[in-house]
């Protein structure tokens, strides 16, 4: 059963004089529980796949499905109340709110979504300690190492119980060793919990841990592979 | 948890938010003291004015005018007096002669308006007798006592018990003089007014004059409750017809539209500062949405509404114009109860709007019509100055705003 359906993608950039075909029709289908990289070289469009598949910049052609909803009949009100139900973010430089504790990052989202404060705080809890960070709750952004910011980030991604979660680079500002650690509790939430991952990445030891690997060049995918 | 994050927001560059808070907080304290400080001036001046000159309401023959004709007098004004007395809402009625004479002592003369009272009468509609800085009020003197002004008794060389020459044209048109012997000086810092008024018994001003004992030219009234005076001034038009019946916003209409303008230009020089912080302010949170393009373009990637994006950034905006402008009205106010008692004393500064009726020495007072409005202004300022960078936060895409460093 798929979750996500992408059928004749492309995006356009005409700001500058030269045209930039940087999503060049690309068909993809994500089922629910795939942990999938996306990779190429730097410019090859993940940044801006993945953006349209979190309704973040609309496509001039094709059509993206997710969960039988097209993103592109969205009003845009609804369509921010739509990633928040359903799509997790993680940024590349972690892009937590600075002036917010660690566990008030993950409230935040629930917040938004007027759930009561016992279920904030017992979830945000519980999502901290699957990242590994009880203990460091009420640590502001700036007090905690990037790997634990990134880690952060994925409790906070995970918040409002998202079908999938997308990750831009989410190790590509951290150490080998934070990354080791980030990527082992992403695969664990996949496994144990079921949760989506895409993620995009050039690092070739994130690509190794990846199910699915999903290569952009220029826009368009040239190859699509899964392991076992 | 948003107004948390708007709070925090504020303090995330403590030295710029700082700075701007300073800045409205010595506006605004600026424009509260200034404010307090010219409505006690006004008040001053509106109750010397009234208070003491003029009364609430007076009542003359209409061909009195400004000529003062001998006359001219309200005939059988005792009754008048009783009737208008008994007048709910009517706390003094005091009949007054009134007449331009010349006074002169044995140094020099002047052209005076000599005023003949019934010295307890008078206490009821003016508070005269609380202004004097020498003397008592008709005590002291057994004949002809005089009641003079500070000013007048400088320019004459005058002391307690000098003796005054006054002279008038009687009834009949000669011209006769009496003596008379200052009992008090009156000092109520309205140098014009000192300078033109002497007061005298009526009984002893009506034998010099050659007037009946039971007319007057005036006849001043005094309200228990001010609030009421066009009221009560429309039924004594309506009861005595024949004669002309004014209050002082009529007889001193400038009075009245000194403290209007004194409201206005307060109003206005508030608004001003206003204005200008209000630039800065703008300036400022622009200043800030520029810094968070990526934070806000995150917070609409993980799904915060464009409104409610709005209204954290507004909030920031208003709480920091709130604790800006609240810290200034309350230093503001500090200062005007720091000096309400013992007063400002600007007469090393200010003698010529002492001849005005303006005190140099000055009481600045709270009134709490004007502390509303003050604090209205600063909410509207708050909330005006809050909408245009809110707005332009929105104008971002988020996967734009997501690839600003
Ligand atoms: N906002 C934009 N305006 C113009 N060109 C863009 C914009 N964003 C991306 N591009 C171009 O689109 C192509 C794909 O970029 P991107 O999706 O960021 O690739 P990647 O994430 O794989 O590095 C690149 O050539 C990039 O220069
Ligand atoms: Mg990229």
């Amino acid at each position: 059963m798929n979750i996500i359906e992408i059928t004749h993608l492309h995006k356009t950039y005409n700001e500058s004089e030269v045209k930039v075909h940087a999503v060049n029709g690309v068909n993809l289908n994500f089922e629910a529980g795939e942990f999938a990289a996306i990779v190429g070289p730097s410019g090859s469009g993940k940044t801006t796949l993945l953006n349209l598949l979190g309704g973040l910049d609309s496509p001039n052609d094709g059509k993206i499905l997710i969960d039988k909803t097209d993103l592109s009949e969205l009003k845009s009100s609804d369509l921010i109340k739509f990633r928040m139900k359903n799509i997790g973010f993680v940024f590349q430089s972690y892009n937590l709110i600075p002036v917010l504790t660690a566990q008030e990052n993950v409230e935040f989202i629930m917040h938004l979504q007027n759930r009561s404060k016992q279920e904030r705080e017992e979830r945000s809890m519980e999502l901290l300690r699957a990242v590994g960070l009880d203990g460091r709750e009420n640590s502001r952004p700036n007090k905690l190492s990037g790997g634990q910011q990134q880690r952060v980030a994925v409790a906070r991604a995970l918040a409002s119980k998202p079908k999938f979660v997308l990750a831009d680079e989410p190790t590509a500002n951290l150490d080998s060793k934070s990354t080791e650690q980030l990527l082992s509790i992403m695969e664990e939430l996949n496994r144990k919990e079921n949760i989506t991952f895409i993620f995009s990445t050039h690092d070739q030891r994130v690509v190794n841990k990846a199910r699915r690997v999903i290569t952009l060049e220029d826009g368009k995918v040239i190859s699509d592979e899964r392991k076992r | 948890m948003i107004t948390a994050v708007a709070w925090r927001n504020i303090w995330r560059s403590p030295l710029r938010s700082g700075i701007i808070i300073a800045a409205i907080s010595v506006g605004m304290s600026a424009g509260m003291f200034t404010t307090t400080f010219t409505k006690g001036w006004m008040n001053q001046r509106l109750e010397v004015g009234v208070e003491t000159e003029a009364s609430h309401i007076r009542i003359q023959q209409p061909a009195f005018g400004e000529n003062y004709d001998l006359k001219e007098y309200i005939p059988n004004s005792n009754l008048l007096t009783k009737e208008i007395a008994k007048t709910k809402n009517v706390n003094g009625v005091s009949p007054r002669l009134v007449i331009q004479s010349m006074i002169a002592s044995a140094e020099t003369g002047t052209g005076v308006k000599i005023i003949g009272i019934d010295p307890d009468k008078e206490k009821t509609v003016t508070n005269l007798y609380t202004k004097l800085s020498e003397g008592k009020y008709f005590e002291g003197v057994k004949r002809n006592p005089i009641l003079i002004g500070a000013k007048l008794a400088k320019k004459l060389k005058v002391k307690m018990h000098s003796k005054v020459v006054i002279t008038v044209q009687d009834a009949s048109g000669n011209i006769t003089g009496g003596a008379f012997r200052i009992c008090g000086i009156y000092d109520i810092t309205s140098g014009i007014y000192e300078g033109l008024n002497v007061f005298v018994r009526s009984s002893d001003l009506a034998r010099l004059a050659g007037l009946k004992k039971n007319v007057s030219h005036e006849i001043l009234v005094h309200l228990v409750n001010p609030e009421e005076l066009d009221r009560e001034t429309l039924l004594l038009k309506a009861s005595y017809k024949n004669l002309k019946v004014e209050n002082w916003k009529e007889s001193m209409p400038e009075l009245g539209y000194i403290n209007e303008i004194g409201n206005l230009y307060t109003y206005i020089f508030v608004i001003i500062i206003l204005l200008a912080l209000g630039f800065g302010i703008v300036n400022t949170m622009m200043m800030v949405i520029l810094e968070r393009v990526k934070e806000l373009g995150m917070l609409m990637a993980i799904g915060m509404s464009k409104a409610r994006i709005f209204n954290m950034l507004m909030l920031e905006t208003v709480m920091l114009t709130f604790t800006g402008g609240f810290t200034g009205i309350l230093i503001g106010l500090g200062a005007t109860y720091a000096t309400m008692e013992k007063g400002i004393d600007l007469s090393n500064y200010a003698q010529g709007f002492e001849e005005l009726g303006y005190s140099p020495h000055v009481y600045p007072v709270v009134e709490v019509k004007t502390l509303i409005v003050i604090v209205i202004l600063v909410i509207i300022t708050g909330i005006v100055a809050s909408i245009y960078p809110a707005r332009k936060a929105l104008q971002y895409n988020p996967a734009e705003a997501l690839r600003t460093e």
